[in-house]
């Protein structure tokens, strides 16, 4: 298998069309396929947990809702509504062929339907996440790039130290800092709440969404900056960047064409899991600013016992884990031709 | 070979024309130490290379020469820093260039071939644009039509021309081989004047090896250009260098003309090292060297060889060793005793091996038509033989033949296979699982990498006393004393008891390996490249301490190597396996071989025949 | 790490590099004032001593809060639930993941694979919101929050292990024990773990740091330990609307968390630099790896 006489080996997809099975040709396609085929499977399983801890728990929902206000009538009327009189199977079976339908049940807190209640809020959410993301990686990954290419230097420590420093610190600390500095105690910049008025884009007035976003940015930053000066000083560190400095390349050439292209998957991993993150770090951050998202909907669906709508917001939630995990995976096997070409 | 010998032989007449009345390259003094210390690694080293020439520097691990090799561009790894000497090229110092200067003269006067081309070559870039951006580095002349033209005649230049595809395909879709071979293609690029080569066979198979040396002596010769070859193993020195250095703690130790250095050699550790390695042609027994090298900071008064040194004198340990000038010029030695060591043979009275007792006796295990897969894949397919007791089999073969597939096989490690395997009589179970005491006891196993194979949490004493927990109910104090026991057969002290893995050498690692496995009183022992990870000195003493378990032990051993030299020394009976199929078995088969394939692995084995 | 009680000589290791200095010593600090604080507030901390929002005067040195109260004996008092609490699910999270990943790592084929389904269906959910989801039938009750944050530190905990256990577990050492007849569990927790220690004690820092995190976030949102017990992230909720007033109300109980978890994160952080003994790259990316892969709501 060695000696020179051995039929060629190098593949390109290109050339090779005649025996190699589909998936091999097209591995991140492939790859999306499957794990979409598992993330919808995931989430019926999912489902099935947030049906089993909203509506098996011990204790009955109906008077754990009602609490204090709990008429025997009152009482009849939402175990009915709820489907408690059923066997557990048969309420799921009600709750998950609604969902199928898109009917996602009515409030219990004000009796609208969720859907309708809670689909603008999607929206913001949405803007919130990612404009904090977007923002939040490319600063990151920038800072951690010159940190690495300047190991050791006055940025370089200073950049470490604050991000060891900020990631300790839960997003509501944060928030609360932001408030002080920007909004109350220190300057007068930007609103403490960003109360947007249902109907209008969150966009509209940028000034509302500066300290939010800011926050959540600042949340995320220090993880993709630490992991991107990590995964560019092992780069840097590398057999391979020995082996271009040994060839007399230009210092410039060898940072961004052959230590940047391999850092890149780490980070891209990282990346991805910061934006779930923000799913859960919204809920707070919005709660602090007032802000009309998912996450001030999901706290005063569980002040209020609202299952149906809380239901709805957690399985929302699952599915963007499940799309996000799916587009950066597809992302890192784009960015890494190793294990996209095997052999 | 497919070179334009016109151009070639042009470019050869420009060159040859300046006469070499001054070498190309002179190393004065050259001087490393360990960054922001005074701790040298290397120091003290001079030599002189001409145009063409090959020069080859051998040493152990933390001899220095890698560091030697980097230094002649200028290049100092982390934690290193070059502290004095003078490394003139063509006239000019290249340690005392400024980056800017540096930059231009790598990659295009002095070359890099690095040791591993799967490490050395960017996964994420194709052949195509690592081939590219050298040229364009330091011939921005070049249009991009003439830039592709040159490629396309590297690529013939190193035999990559028939790959299809070789230039748009990553570095990982190439062989070992063909990667090493674009490394060659980098480095001949840019037409340098000097060539330095890290070991760049190591990992690679015997046939592969030697067409990449053959294409590394063509490329050299066509093009006048000097190469300072870097390896430690001693048989591809002789073959493709012209003079050799030989390095110990960081020093230049010996230097002379390679028949020379080789035949006659003036200082004690280039004899130790010819004693210790095994030759393909004669089965002699091996000398290992006792110790290890002194590290850097940790180096004593006086000559660092002389705590190992069999000529050592007082005077040794005392000031360092001069240089003495040997009798035939161009040759040298540190050694105060020179004269005298390069007067006796090297390989002096090293006796022939005593081939062990006719195979007469009922085998001890036989396989007979065993194939294997792993998943889908076939890795052996139909092999059959035999092992007599109280003897040694060696089954041998490339990268990929099967052999690390069949011993585990033997041991109970891989269970997905067919066929028949008998020990001691009784039919051998596919799955260690579902194998008896007894059975385990008497089968044991060596693994190749004694830096993992012992557990670091653990302590020697603990190591070799496991499996005597595991497979027997004795006392405590029975169980200490077969302890004591095993070490001292695998000549180790009772000081080891107490000491964990990572404060010992890698020989020393390897001998607990094998005390563990000593410790149960085995029958067979299956050794699986067990001396593949470990330094040429040491690698002696595991060979004997084999063999003489072997006599003393009445172990039967199955060895396991692609080192046909290693299987001279000590092995009794011979298996060739190729692709996962025997090609030829037997006690002759070095001696006789019928098949064309063993014909072709001895002729490719390089050696240094010294008998 | 070649002594006996490796862990220990990797604890001193960390504690005597700078930012392992630091770390023990902002968390130590904040610790102790924690389980001090109780038996020295000067005053109740559920109880009604002056004016709401007061500023800091001499008898009240932060002033008071919105329902009057000394926020000094507040602060004092606001702690230590919140750090046993913390505590308790990081052990039971940690332990379970520990188990489930070396198991997963080293059963392979249908363990790991069952392991593994049953791991990312849980690692759907932010931990902030699995916690809140359980709370929200059954009630804020502390067992019901140790558990919640426990079981969601569990699968991130295996899927770390169990990448690091894999890699363990295809050393040499670990076939040459089972050649030995070595049951399962004796070489799962008897070669393969304390290979792994450094490993678990980075994940019981960064664990415990979390929790911290999480318990104090739900307090904050008001579903973790309720009023009117003093406790810091209640505190900061419930002082908002005072800001301009007196912020010291929030200031004191944020600066505390704080620095109680930045300096828990440093120590974990020189824990992590410590058991790799040499500052290499490439393993800095591991311990980065360890450290920053984790997502916390």
């Amino acid at each position: 298998m060695s000696a020179a006489a051995q039929p060629p080996l190098g593949v390109s997809g290109a050339t090779r069309r005649r025996g190699l099975p589909w998936r091999r040709r097209h591995p991140i396609a492939h790859m999306a396929i499957v794990r979409l085929a598992l993330g919808v499977v995931t989430l019926f399983a999912v489902s099935v947990l947030i049906f089993l801890a909203t509506q098996a728990l011990p204790g009955n929902a109906a008077y754990a809702v009602l609490g204090h206000s709990a008429t025997p009538q009152r009482l009849h009327a939402l175990e009915a509504q709820l489907h408690l009189n059923e066997s557990l199977v048969a309420q799921y079976g009600h709750w998950i062929g609604g969902v199928l339908r898109g009917d996602f049940g009515t409030s219990l807190a004000n009796g609208e339907s969720v859907s309708a209640l809670i689909g603008p809020r999607i929206v913001n959410s949405a803007v919130l996440v990612f404009l904090a993301g977007i923002i939040g990686s490319l600063l990151a990954t920038a800072m951690g790039l010159i940190a690495a290419a300047r190991r050791d230097g006055w940025f370089d420590h200073v950049s470490s130290v604050g991000a060891l420093t900020v990631t300790a610190m839960p997003e509501f600390v944060v928030g609360i800092a932001v408030v002080i500095i920007f909004a109350i105690n220190v300057f007068h910049l930007f609103p403490a709440v960003s109360v947007i008025p249902p109907g209008t884009s969150p966009l509209s007035n940028v000034s509302l969404l500066v300290l939010p976003v800011l926050t959540l940015s600042v949340v995320i930053a220090p993880y993709i900056f630490r992991m991107m000066r990590a995964a560019m000083i092992e780069a840097l560190e590398s057999d391979y960047v020995e082996m271009a400095e040994l060839k007399g390349l230009s210092r410039r050439r060898i940072l961004l064409v052959h230590a940047l292209p391999n850092a890149l998957p780490p980070v891209i991993q990282v990346i991805g899991l910061n934006l779930l993150y923000l799913a859960g770090g919204i809920v707070v951050v919005e709660y602090i600013f007032n802000y009309p998202g998912l996450g001030a909907a999901l706290v005063a669906a569980v002040s209020d016992r609202d299952i149906p709508t809380i239901q709805f917001l957690v399985l929302m939630l699952a599915a963007f884990y499940v799309a996000v995990n799916i587009v950066t995976d597809m992302l890192a096997l784009w960015a890494s031709p190793r294990r996209r070409a095997a052999r | 070979m497919t070179i334009d010998r016109a151009r070639a032989e042009d470019h050869a007449r420009t060159l040859a024309g300046d006469g070499s009345a001054s070498p190309l390259l002179a190393v004065d003094s050259l001087r490393v130490v360990l960054a922001g210390s005074a701790t040298d690694v290397v120091d003290e080293v001079s030599f002189t290379l001409d145009a063409g020439e090959v020069l080859g520097l051998v040493g152990e691990s933390g001899s220095g020469k890698t560091t030697v090799a980097l230094a002649l561009m200028g290049y100092a790894r982390r934690g290193l820093a070059i502290d004095g000497g003078t490394v003139t090229l063509d006239g000019v110092n290249v340690l005392g260039l400024d980056q800017a200067a540096l930059r231009r003269l790598r990659g295009s006067t002095v070359a890099y071939v690095a040791q591993d081309p799967t490490s050395a070559l960017n996964p994420a870039l194709k052949v195509r644009t690592q081939l590219r951006e050298v040229l364009a580095a330091h011939r921005p002349d070049l249009s991009d039509e003439q830039v592709d033209a040159r490629i396309a005649e590297l690529l013939a230049e190193v035999r990559l021309d028939g790959v299809a595809a070789a230039l748009d395909s990553f570095p990982h879709q190439l062989s070992g081989g063909q990667q090493q071979r674009v490394m060659l293609a980098i480095a001949f690029a840019c037409r340098p004047r000097l060539i330095v080569l890290d070991e760049p066979t190591t990992g690679l198979d015997v046939t592969t090896q030697r067409h990449v040396l053959d294409s590394i002596r063509g490329l050299c010769r066509i093009y006048h250009v000097a190469a300072v070859y870097v390896s430690h193993d001693l048989a591809v020195i002789a073959d493709i260098a012209d003079r050799i250095g030989v390095m110990y703690a960081g020093r230049l130790v010996e230097l002379g003309p390679t028949e020379r250095a080789f035949r006659a050699p003036g200082h004690p550790y280039t004899r130790g090292l010819l004693r210790a390695i095994p030759d393909p042609a004669r089965a002699h027994v091996l000398e290992g060297l006792e110790g290890q090298p002194p590290r850097p900071g940790s180096r004593p008064e006086g000559c660092s060889f002389a705590a190992r040194c069999e000529f050592a004198i007082a005077e040794c340990r005392i000031g360092s060793p001069p240089i003495a000038a040997l009798a035939d010029g161009g040759h040298w030695a540190r050694c105060r005793r020179a004269a005298e060591v390069a007067q006796l043979p090297p390989l002096g009275e090293l006796p022939l091996r005593e081939r062990a007792a006719g195979a007469a006796d009922q085998a001890l295990l036989t396989v007979e038509n065993l194939s294997a897969q792993y998943g889908e894949r076939q890795v052996l397919a139909g092999v059959s033989f035999s092992v007599a007791p109280r003897r040694c089999l060696a089954i041998v073969g490339e990268s990929g033949a099967g052999k690390t597939t069949l011993a585990r096989c033997i041991v109970g490690l891989h269970a997905q296979w067919q066929g028949s395997m008998t020990f001691d009589g009784a039919a051998l179970r596919g799955d260690r699982r579902g194998r008896d005491r007894a059975t385990i006891r008497a089968l044991q196993y060596v693994f190749q990498n004694p830096y993992t194979s012992l557990n670091p949490r653990k302590t020697v004493g603990q190591l070799v006393e496991q499996p005597l927990r595991q497979l027997f109910k004795l006392p405590a104090s029975e169980r200490q004393a077969r302890v004591v026991g095993a070490l001292r057969d695998a000549a180790l002290s009772e000081a080891y008891l107490p000491r964990y893995p990572d404060q010992l050498s890698g020989g020393e690692r390897q001998r607990v390996a094998i005390a563990r496995s000593l410790v149960v009183e085995p029958k067979l022992l299956v050794c699986d490249e067990v001396t593949s990870a470990l330094d040429v000195s040491v690698q002696a003493a595991i060979v004997e301490l084999l063999h003489r378990l072997k006599l003393e032990r009445e172990l039967t051993i199955v060895l396991i190597t692609h080192n046909l030299a290693l299987v001279r020394s000590l092995a009794d009976d011979v298996v060739i396996l190729r692709d996962g199929e025997v090609i030829e078995q037997g006690p002759e088969v070095l001696d006789h071989p019928r098949a064309p394939y063993t014909h072709q692995l001895l002729s490719d084995v390089p050696s240094l025949s010294l008998a | 790490m070649s002594s006996r009680r490796e862990w220990l000589v990797i604890l001193g290791r960390a504690a005597r590099s700078p930012r392992g200095a630091v770390g023990l010593v902002l968390s130590g600090l904040v610790v102790a004032l924690a389980i001090v604080g109780p038996f020295v507030a000067p005053y109740s901390p559920t109880q009604t001593v002056t004016a709401t929002f007061a500023t800091p005067s001499g008898a009240f040195p932060l002033g008071s809060d919105v329902l009057g109260r000394d926020v000094l004996s507040r602060t004092l008092a606001g702690g230590w639930e919140l750090l046993a609490v913390a505590a308790a699910a990081t052990i039971l999270g940690v332990s379970l993941g520990v188990i489930l990943g070396i198991s997963a790592a080293y059963l392979g084929r249908y363990t790991d694979g069952l392991i593994m389904r049953i791991v990312d269906i849980f690692l759907a959910f932010p931990q902030l919101v699995f916690a809140l989801l359980l709370v929200s039938v059954v009630g804020p009750k502390i067992w019901l929050i140790i558990v919640a944050v426990g079981i969601s530190h569990a699968p991130q905990v295996a899927r770390v292990l169990r990448s690091v256990a894999l890699e363990v577990c295809e050393r040499d050492f670990v076939k040459a024990v089972e050649l030995m007849d070595t049951p399962a569990p004796k070489v799962m927790f008897g070669e393969v773990l304390p290979n792994l220690l450094s490993v678990v004690m980075v994940e019981l820092g960064l664990r415990f740091t979390y929790s911290i995190l999480i318990i104090a976030g739900m307090s904050f949102l008001g579903f973790g330990i309720q009023p009117p017990a003093a406790n810091w992230g209640l505190m900061i909720q419930e002082n908002r609307i005072g800001l301009v007033v007196n912020p010291w109300a929030v200031i004191a109980p944020t600066a505390l968390i704080a620095i109680l978890t930045i300096g828990l994160n440093t120590f974990t952080d020189a824990v992590a630099r410590a058991s790799l003994g040499v500052d290499r790259p490439a393993d800095e990316v591991a311990a980065t790896a360890g450290i920053a892969l984790e997502t916390s709501a």
